[in-house]
């Protein structure tokens, strides 16, 4: 019985028009929270009084960080389910994650860069964040070269989703070695996400905006995923009738 | 092993007593049997296999023929369990044999295109390396297996010094050492003269008098006396 | 069933007795012993990267300073960097002559586990790759400037990061085995998986140089070891499977 449920979500053809039925209202959710969010970032809250206006690039660096993140761990259970269960569409769902979350990696690590301008008066500083961000970003671009160097898409996405899983065990030991390592050689960098001393007009925006931009990782990932489904799928019938149509 | 008390070792004789219900392993070889039940197998967007059956019995060899691509080598790669089939099963026994993939492995031994062989080792170290990791081995019985394989003489040269017939004569020599009753040929008489290709059909025999089975995907008709010969033809699609 | 009698009992597989199993931990010595007498018989796979060692901890003297007081200060980064790439030289061999002509096969379909056989190769890898380099490590140390009595400090800290090295190495090998050319993509799958290991080696390198107590880094480098062991083995036969399928 739960069988049948499976089986269902892994049918191809399920998958694409879950996918389509649902992108718009992840879509929609994300452009006004996204909206909303920056109002209040932008607009609304006060500048900081240590760092002036410099620290609003907090409202799109933080929610990237945590994408980054997020994004990996998503693309390594799903490879990790597509391993086990043999599960297909798994695997899609892992290849349609990698360049977004390479993408959102690459935007925490200029807008990082960016913010320390104003912050430590250069464009890069060995800070932990930064660090582990960019490391991370190797990581992605690791996994994205060993998918584009075998033909064959299964081994191609069997082979991957073992990368994505020690991928994943590894990133919090290099997290923590790189903050580890960074607390020997400089004193605590600037913490600024410290909860106690945000005030609620700039801590609101920023949580609308990680909701935001999950939402919008959501709606990106289930229309890559469509376009996945249907290379992936191309000598199937439904697939012509999808595109005829 | 003494440690373990009476606790049998070997994994080989637990197999044959959890599969027959027998403590006899002669009265356990009467069912060895391997099936293939609608088999199918892709290749990235090549169908390689087409619901493919077929059953082989102790006392039996399978033939494999047909053209280049018509997924010989397929074939016998998914009976072992390096490839996995999209749809059906490879029966050991009555039972799907990915249920144990470990226990049936060791129960077969499987020869490549290329001769499972390092060139910088002799013959005999290869041997001792590549079946020492499955079973035990006296000397007097890796010399036999190269005696029977007419190997003796060159033994101890480096296999880098050897013809491509002499090296398959010593993966021969490895398959009978192996001791297992499911073989498991990708074209074994590639390379060898008419004398090798007798000793092919030779081993074979013996081993289907053993009660042994055997699988094997070939270009030239086997040399085999035995009764227990069958063919599976397979064609392009 | 009298046909059953005919051959030789020694060589019947009806006749495998209890006792012909060998232990894990005669496999295991036979793996190893293989893998030992096949690198002596081609010992320029051997001496290459020890060879490469020293060069590259040559090149500091020459584009930075010969200076043994500045040098002294840049050894850990200069030994370890050395170490790093040098460990990564060899481990393109590891599975690849083994997956060329079969014998990986071999292993797979032996009934044991390739779990364990993969560990045992890992084994001799790190005795053939790693303890060199470690036991180069001290010489290369003395070159820098280093004293007499930090060398027990750089030995120690080589040895046991060099282990889990070759575990990464292990992983990141078996899953380009079926790529050509794989030199490039292996580095940058390993590389950034390596760089806890480089953050605790440098460290404890670094205090062993200055004469102060290294046990906290080394006992961080014996933990990745340790973790190394139980996930690698893993994860390189997962992928070996991959490559055979």
């Amino acid at each position: 019985m739960a069988w049948t449920w499976f089986h269902r979500l892994a049918s191809p053809p399920h998958v694409y028009r879950t996918a389509e039925r649902l992108t718009p209202w992840f879509a929609w959710s994300a452009a006004i929270l996204i909206v909303a969010g920056l109002i209040g970032g932008l607009y609304l809250s006060p500048p900081d009084y240590q760092q002036g206006d410099g620290y609003r690039i907090l409202y799109v660096h933080a929610p990237s960080a945590w994408l980054s993140l997020l994004v990996y761990t998503t693309m390594a259970v799903a490879g990790g389910i597509g391993l086990i269960w043999r599960m297909k569409v798994a695997h899609a769902v892992a290849a349609s994650c990698a360049p977004i979350g390479a993408s959102f990696t690459l935007a925490a690590l200029v807008t990082g860069s960016l913010w320390g301008k104003p912050m430590w008066g250069t464009y890069w500083q060995w800070d932990p964040r930064l660090t582990s961000e960019l490391i991370l970003f190797f990581l992605y671009l690791g996994y994205m070269g060993l998918r584009a160097a075998f033909d064959d898409v299964q081994r191609s996405d069997r082979i991957s989703a073992v990368l994505a899983v020690v991928g994943v065990i590894n990133v919090p030991i290099i997290h923590y070695s790189v903050v580890w390592w960074n607390s020997l050689h400089q004193g605590p960098s600037v913490m600024y996400l410290g909860k106690p001393t945000m005030p609620p007009s700039m801590l609101v925006p920023l949580l609308i905006m990680f909701v935001g931009f999950t939402l919008f990782f959501a709606a990106v990932l289930l229309m890559r995923l469509r376009g996945e489904v249907l290379i992936r799928e191309r000598a199937a019938s439904w697939v012509r009738e999808v595109v005829h149509s | 092993m003494d440690v373990y008390g009476d606790i049998p070792a070997n994994w080989r004789d637990l197999v044959l007593r959890k599969y027959s219900g027998t403590e006899d392993p002669q009265e356990g070889m009467s069912d060895f049997t391997l099936k293939g039940e609608n088999v199918h197998l892709w290749r990235g967007e090549r169908h390689v296999l087409h619901g493919v059956h077929f059953s082989v019995a102790g006392g039996q060899c399978l033939q494999l023929t047909g053209p280049n691509g018509a997924g010989k080598t397929s074939l016998l790669r998914t009976v072992c369990g390096l490839s996995y089939p999209e749809e059906g099963h490879i029966l050991w026994r009555g039972e799907d044999v990915r249920v144990d993939l470990p226990a049936f492995h060791a129960q077969l031994a499987y020869l490549g295109h290329e001769p499972p062989l390092k060139m910088e080792l002799t013959a005999r170290e290869n041997l001792h390396y590549w079946v020492g990791v499955r079973r035990r081995l006296s000397g007097r019985e890796l010399d036999g297996a190269l005696e029977r394989v007419g190997a003796q003489r060159w033994a101890d040269r480096p296999v880098r010094t050897l013809s491509a017939g002499q090296k398959r004569r010593v993966a021969l020599a490895g398959l009978t050492l192996m001791a297992v009753p499911l073989w498991l040929l990708d074209e074994p008489t590639t390379n060898l003269d008419a004398e090798g290709q007798r000793l092919v059909g030779r081993l074979i025999d013996e081993h289907l008098a053993e009660g042994g089975l055997a699988m094997a995907a070939v270009h030239h008709e086997l040399i085999i006396s035995s009764q227990g010969l069958r063919r599976l033809e397979l064609r392009l699609e | 069933m009298n046909n059953l009698m005919a051959g030789e009992a020694e060589r019947s597989f009806v006749s495998a007795r209890i006792s012909d199993t060998p232990s894990v931990f005669a496999v295991a010595s036979l793996m190893l012993a293989r893998d030992l007498r096949l690198a002596f018989r081609k010992a320029s796979q051997l001496v290459q990267p020890l060879a490469f060692f020293a060069l590259v901890t040559t090149l500091f003297p020459l584009a930075v300073t010969p200076e043994l007081t500045q040098l002294r200060r840049i050894a850990p980064g200069v030994v370890w960097a050395a170490a790093l790439l040098s460990s990564l030289l060899a481990l393109e061999f590891l599975f690849r002559d083994d997956a060329q002509d079969g014998t990986l096969e071999q292993y797979a379909l032996s009934g044991r586990s390739l779990t364990g056989l993969l560990a045992a190769k890992t084994a001799a890898h790190w005795l053939l790759t790693g303890l060199p380099l470690a036991l180069m490590a001290p010489l290369a140390g003395v070159a820098l400037g280093v004293q007499g009595a930090a060398l027990p400090g750089i030995l120690a800290s080589v040895t046991v990061g060099t282990v889990t090295l070759s575990l990464i190495g292990a992983v990141g090998a078996a899953l380009t085995l079926g790529v050509r050319r794989s030199g490039a993509l292996l580095s940058l799958l390993t590389l950034p998986l390596s760089i806890p290991v480089l953050i605790f080696g440098a460290r404890a390198t670094q205090l062993a140089i200055r004469g102060q107590p290294y046990g906290a880094p080394l006992t961080l480098l014996a933990a990745l070891a340790v973790f190394g062991i139980t996930v690698s083995p893993l994860a390189a036969a997962a992928a070996v499977r991959i490559n055979l399928e």
